[in-house]
């Protein structure tokens, strides 16, 4: 069921000259765990702040095209009704959060939709707990690490429990191993909970074998959009720059040299997997 | 030649951030900063321009004490980019930005065309020099950031989480140029949590914990001992991973770069044969 669908989807800021998306036509289905990725400034951004409707409502700007989400006509529909389906977390943290403890602005969301008190708390611990800060629930968010302040922004979206994710590099502030983390907290999000997850990465090494679907923008249009292996493989993928798996990289390597691998790994654990096959016959 | 000597740092909240660090950053040399969220990288390297001043034991650069001289007075020598562009940006336009420091270091009016014009060039921004910062995008914010640290052409450059943000093609470019910046013996100190970046420049690396050194060395040395990486919070390069998978089959472990693990995996296979 396509949760996510646009049609001709173009955008311009108020003042640009030209439209940072142009004639974007994608669908996003329910239970899809995407990754969205290309060049800095090819709109990635952008499109997300049309996902949750930042663009057209908050943005102004001239949106031209269709988009829907959930059901929803994105420019006919104020961002509080979005607000309920479509969760955003932002690159920035401290564009996110604003209140004087943790605690405090996980509940934000949660207290706009005058949910009942022991369910507000439970949903907060539960989403503190997940994104492993329970510990930071009174100290005030401006005061923790970026990468602390990331978890935080994480936080205030999951204790919504959206139908869709959005998140915008959320571990780039995050040591590997809480980065590692946190792609395992979205990953049992869309897993057992069927979460709709849309991830902007470039780090694809690290978030490739949780996702389906790999979307690749360039200059504000899709230009590739398939499963990982096909993307890491595409000719196309390495000319507009996409940071393509040291796995992937060494089985190309090899295959240059003529071994040649029985599938195409994208993660750590095939690569070993079919390299340990490869060496043990041939 | 930056020297850490004994330094200790407590924020005003009491949180004690450095528990004695001893460090000498040599000039010309690369060196990355490593380890967990909160281990203190930041508040080290603020050290280093006189940012932060130490609560106990004393920081050197190039023999002098920071608590005698002023930030202006050391940002000349030693340029800070800072992790979040937003906490550096602040003018309207791109070319002004970059052009700041420059005016204030008073150089002539040609030198700073000229600089402007190079550092514009060389972060590939050019065609927003007339843009707003806060108008480009997170990775193209970060590079105007570093443009105008670039500019006045400091000795030490200090950059913190330089890659985020930034895609696959601005990453090389970053890598180019910072080992260009090292050829011509400038002093680059990188904060950073990517092991793929650290992992292709192959700097010393130190790994931090808790306010303290864990370890320091080449990259190749530090980041395939997974012991170590996993205490600093950090994962190995993903070759690494691939080569620690198959330890058993006898194939050395302190593998970081495609190409020698390329090779190394053509001769096994060929010996197979």
């Amino acid at each position: 069921m396509a949760l996510i669908e646009t049609t001709d989807l173009t955008y311009t800021y108020p003042g640009a000259t030209k439209p940072s998306i142009q004639k974007l036509s994608i669908t996003i289905n329910k239970g899809d765990f995407v990754i969205l990725t290309g060049p800095s400034g090819c709109g990635k951004t952008t499109l997300c702040r049309c996902f949750n409707g930042l663009i057209p409502h908050f943005y102004n700007g001239t949106l031209e095209g269709k988009i829907e989400v959930a059901g929803l006509n994105v420019a006919e529909h104020k961002i509080h009704e979005l607000a309920s389906h479509v969760g955003l977390v932002f690159q920035n943290p401290e564009n996110q959060l604003f209140a004087l403890s943790v605690e405090k602005d996980v509940a934000f969301g949660l207290e706009n939709f005058a949910l009942p008190r022991d369910k507000m708390r439970k949903q907060v611990d539960w989403a503190l707990q997940m994104a492993g800060i329970s510990e930071l629930g009174d100290r005030p968010p401006h005061e923790l690490s970026g990468g602390q302040q990331q978890r935080v922004a994480i936080a205030s979206v999951l204790a919504m429990q959206p139908d869709i994710m959005i998140m915008d590099e959320p571990t780039s502030f995050l040591d590997p191993v809480g980065a590692q983390k946190i792609f395992e907290v979205i990953n049992d999000l869309n897993k057992k909970l069927g979460i709709t997850i849309i991830l902007v990465e470039h780090r694809l090494d690290l978030a490739a074998k949780y996702a389906n679907n790999v979307i690749v923008m360039d200059e504000g249009s899709v230009v590739l959009n398939g499963s990982p292996r096909e993307i890491f493989t595409s000719e196309e993928a390495r000319l507009i720059g996409v940071g393509i798996p040291k796995a992937t990289r060494l089985y190309q390597h090899l295959k240059q040299h003529g071994v040649h691998l029985k599938t195409v790994p994208v993660t750590t654990e095939e690569t070993a997997n079919l390299l340990r096959e490869a060496l043990k016959h041939d | 030649m930056i020297e850490a000597k004994d330094l200790h740092f407590t924020y005003p909240t009491g949180l004690e951030a450095l528990k004695g660090i001893n460090l000498t950053v040599d000039d010309g040399e690369f060196l990355a900063v490593m380890g967990q969220n909160g281990a203190g990288k930041t508040t080290l390297v603020k050290h280093f321009n006189g940012l932060l001043k130490p609560t106990k034991g004393e920081v050197l650069v190039d023999g002098v004490s920071t608590r005698d001289v002023s930030v202006a007075k050391l940002a000349r020598n030693v340029g800070f980019v800072f992790q979040n562009p937003d906490h550096q940006l602040f003018s309207e336009t791109v070319e002004d930005e970059i052009a700041f420091a420059l005016k204030n270091f008073d150089f002539e009016e040609a030198v700073i065309e000229k600089q402007v014009e190079w550092a514009l060039n060389l972060l590939d921004i050019t065609q927003y020099r007339k843009t707003s910062p806060f108008m480009l995008s997170g990775g193209e914010r970060k590079r105007v950031a570093l443009a105008s640290i670039l500019a006045w052409d400091p000795q030490v450059i200090i950059l913190d989480e330089p890659t985020i943000g930034q895609d696959h093609q601005q990453k090389e470019k970053l890598q180019q140029f910072i080992l260009q910046l090292n050829a011509q013996k400038k002093t680059v100190v990188v904060v950073t949590h990517d092991v793929e970046f650290v992992a292709e420049c192959n700097p010393r690396v130190i790994l931090m914990s808790q306010g303290k050194i864990l370890a320091e060395g080449m990259a190749e040395k530090l980041l395939t001992n997974p012991k170590l990486v996993a205490q600093a919070s950090i994962v190995p390069p993903q070759i690494t991973q691939i080569f620690l998978e198959l330890a058993d089959l006898g194939l050395p472990t302190d593998v970081i770069d495609v190409h020698e693990a390329t090779k190394i995996l053509l001769d096994r296979l060929r010996k197979k044969q």
